[in-house]
């Protein structure tokens, strides 16, 4: 039998306004199913998107729902969390509302590790606004403000969510649909700031201008670039090359944010009685 | 029973006043002279199973106090001129979006770092109009510790009542100032909670405006499921382009402010029934003016205070009958000239009018009200 998705999506939502090709709808089915895999009370679910094709996720998804300002998603989340803790909390966005104009509260959120889940939809590029270069589209890659290819060095989302302290980073690619619901159940599941990068594709914005003839081509892409972390750990150096790593990429156990703000309320409250 | 006093700084004042009405939630950033709200909230608000939370900015800072307020938590923030710029997309979003906060602003000079450590009394348009695009705006400014208390509940009391932010501008002079203050009892200021909605969560529309301009709001994490977005919208909270829907709206939330002003508005009036020059102050600046009428008086002059406790919306009636009674005016203020064009706008020159400005980080005295007021008698 087919899975019931509907179930999820608000009646009367769709058809969504994606553009044909774009991997934001297999990530949406993918979330669905981890939210499904881990019992999620929608009742008690928040979704908390930023602004861009990839913000648009949460309208569709029969939860509390928050499209906020452009960058601010994490930030708006943390407020949810630390007024509600008992909330599931759930960020959606893409590359350049994560970690360009929302860098700051991204790198914060991976810090303070409250029990959120942060799913990036990495294209590579801004698709709503046209298909301007973010900070992971590639050096040398065609955007509409890059005429002469992009002089810029890229972010790793991965490595960046690391580095500031999230204590769980998958990766996957939107190629990998039955991999997208595991690790982001895996991530809900985590006590702490998971994040899931999963990279997609964007045929309309980056594709076209970047000789990929076909949605066909970006997926061909993205299947050949990823490799299973198991696996590039039996690999050559030189066989790596060009290659990104995928699977759960780094998971520690660390206080979780809000749990340890219940201990200050405990202290207060008995230093107040 | 006495009541219970203190010698408290405004900032102070101001912390045990959103505690008092309810507050469950803050955000901040440290920002001088703002920062003594953050540090007392950090100790207060977790004793009443509140929290706390320094934010990685100040953007970040108001993005949360709305996330939390959705929660259904009565929310708050604090900040000077420099955070407040910060801070002004996401204003332009609880307008939008409807949803109820407090942003205090402990003013000091400027435009950028200015004078961080002395009073101003600039950031009085940017309360009004700030954020882009056309919107209301709800601001009260207090002129002493106890009034800081009493407003902040009421700042509180008009968010919620009127779903939306509501600035609190008081100067670095009463946020540093230590003044006596009573506490109020629990049970005698008026304290107001958002309107839940009662209808089933099925036929819930966080922004259904047929039964009253201001819809009740749900919270996140109880039996109703909604969406809110910085997009105009219909009823329903989704996204809208449509001409009629999107005026609609735009207009109902302007109007949910101006057809309750008098529930709104709050003046105070020193000496102005028979005044025939009147001095129009607010916030601490009011305090030199109080003097400068009591001194007047003295030399004969018929002098009188309007102040104005909430700052916007601005008293368009008042203001314009007094023009008509009055010889002059003084609008006293510590920038170069801004309420007076309110002023201005609302007298349409049915009489005098002069500023008493000053920008060095220096309070306004009595002296320098006096000589104005002279000008215009």
């Amino acid at each position: 039998m087919a899975y019931d998705y509907e179930k999820s999506i608000r009646p009367g939502k769709l058809p969504h306004i994606w553009c044909p090709g774009c991997g934001h709808g297999i990530v949406m089915k993918g979330l669905i199913r981890a939210m499904d895999t881990c019992g999620l009370d929608k009742n008690n679910t928040a979704i908390v998107s930023g602004i861009g094709c990839a913000s648009r996720l949460p309208g569709y998804m029969d939860c509390c729902t928050l499209h906020t300002a452009h960058g601010r998603a994490a930030a708006f989340a943390a407020g949810v969390k630390m007024a509600k803790p008992e909330m599931n909390v759930l960020i959606v966005g893409g590359d350049g509302d994560g970690v360009a104009i929302g860098g700051n509260h991204f790198i914060h959120a991976c810090r303070r590790n409250m029990d959120m889940t942060y799913v990036v939809l990495n294209n590579n590029i801004y698709g709503m606004t046209g298909g301007q270069f973010s900070p992971t589209t590639p050096t040398g890659a065609n955007a509409s403000t890059t005429p002469y290819g992009n002089p810029d060095p890229t972010f790793d989302i991965s490595k960046l969510a690391i580095g500031a302290g999230a204590t769980f980073v998958a990766r996957t690619t939107a190629f990998h649909a039955t991999q997208i619901d595991k690790l982001i159940a895996e991530g809900i599941k985590h006590k702490g700031m998971s994040v899931i990068e999963v990279l997609d594709d964007c045929p309309t914005c980056f594709g076209r201008r970047n000789k990929f003839r076909s949605v066909v081509d970006m997926m061909k892409r993205l299947k050949e670039v990823a490799v299973p972390v198991q696996a590039a750990a039996k690999m050559p150096a030189e066989k790596l090359e060009g290659k990104i790593l995928t699977g759960v990429l780094f998971k520690e156990e660390r206080p979780e944010y809000c749990a340890e703000y219940a201990k200050i309320i405990e202290k207060a409250k008995g230093a107040n009685a | 029973m006495a009541k219970k006093t203190a010698l408290v700084q405004g900032n102070e004042a101001c912390a045990h006043g959103a505690v008092y009405a309810g507050c469950k939630f803050f955000a901040g950033y440290p920002i001088t002279p703002s920062t003594e709200v953050a540090e007392v909230l950090a100790a207060e608000l977790p004793k009443v199973g509140g929290s706390f939370i320094q934010m990685e900015d100040e953007i970040g800072a108001m993005a949360a106090i709305l996330g939390g307020s959705l929660t259904g938590a009565k929310a708050l923030t604090a900040t000077s001129g420099p955070g407040v710029s910060l801070k002004q997309e996401l204003i332009g979003y609880a307008c939008i979006a409807e949803i109820p906060c407090v942003i205090v602003n402990v003013m000091r000079g400027g435009p950028s770092t200015g004078m961080p450590t002395g009073p101003g009394q600039s950031d009085v348009m940017q309360a009004r109009w700030g954020t882009h695009g056309d919107h209301a705006a709800i601001a009260v400014a207090p002129e002493s510790i106890q009034e800081i208390f009493t407003e902040t509940v009421r700042a509180f009391n008009l968010a919620e009542k009127y779903r939306m932010p509501v600035q609190i501008l008081f100067d670095e002079i009463v946020g540093h100032m230590r003044e006596r203050i009573e506490y109020p009892e629990p049970g005698e200021l008026e304290v107001i909670d958002r309107a839940k909605p009662d209808v089933s969560p099925e036929d819930y529309k966080p922004y259904d405006s047929s039964k009253g301009d201001i819809p009740p709001l749900a919270s996140f994490g109880s039996e109703y499921r909604f969406h809110v977005t910085g997009l105009n919208k219909a009823a329903d909270g989704f996204p809208t382009t449509k001409p009629d829907l999107v005026d609609a709206e735009e207009r109902r939330q302007i109007r949910k402010v101006e057809a309750n002003r008098k529930d709104i508005e709050k003046n105070e009036e020193y000496m102005t029934e028979d005044a025939e020059v009147l001095i129009f102050a607010f916030g601490s600046t009011s305090r030199s003016a109080r003097y400068a009428v009591n001194e007047l008086r003295k030399e004969g002059i018929k002098a009188g205070l309007f102040r104005p406790i909430t700052l916007w919306p601005f008293p368009e009636e008042r203001i314009a009958a007094l023009g008509k009674q009055v010889k002059g005016m003084v609008v006293a203020e510590m920038n170069l000239g801004q309420m007076i064009y309110e002023v201005e706008r609302v007298t349409k020159g049915s009489c005098k009018l002069e500023g008493a400005f000053r920008v060095d980080g220096e309070p306004i005295t009595p002296a320098q009200i006096m000589e104005k007021v002279k000008e215009v008698n």
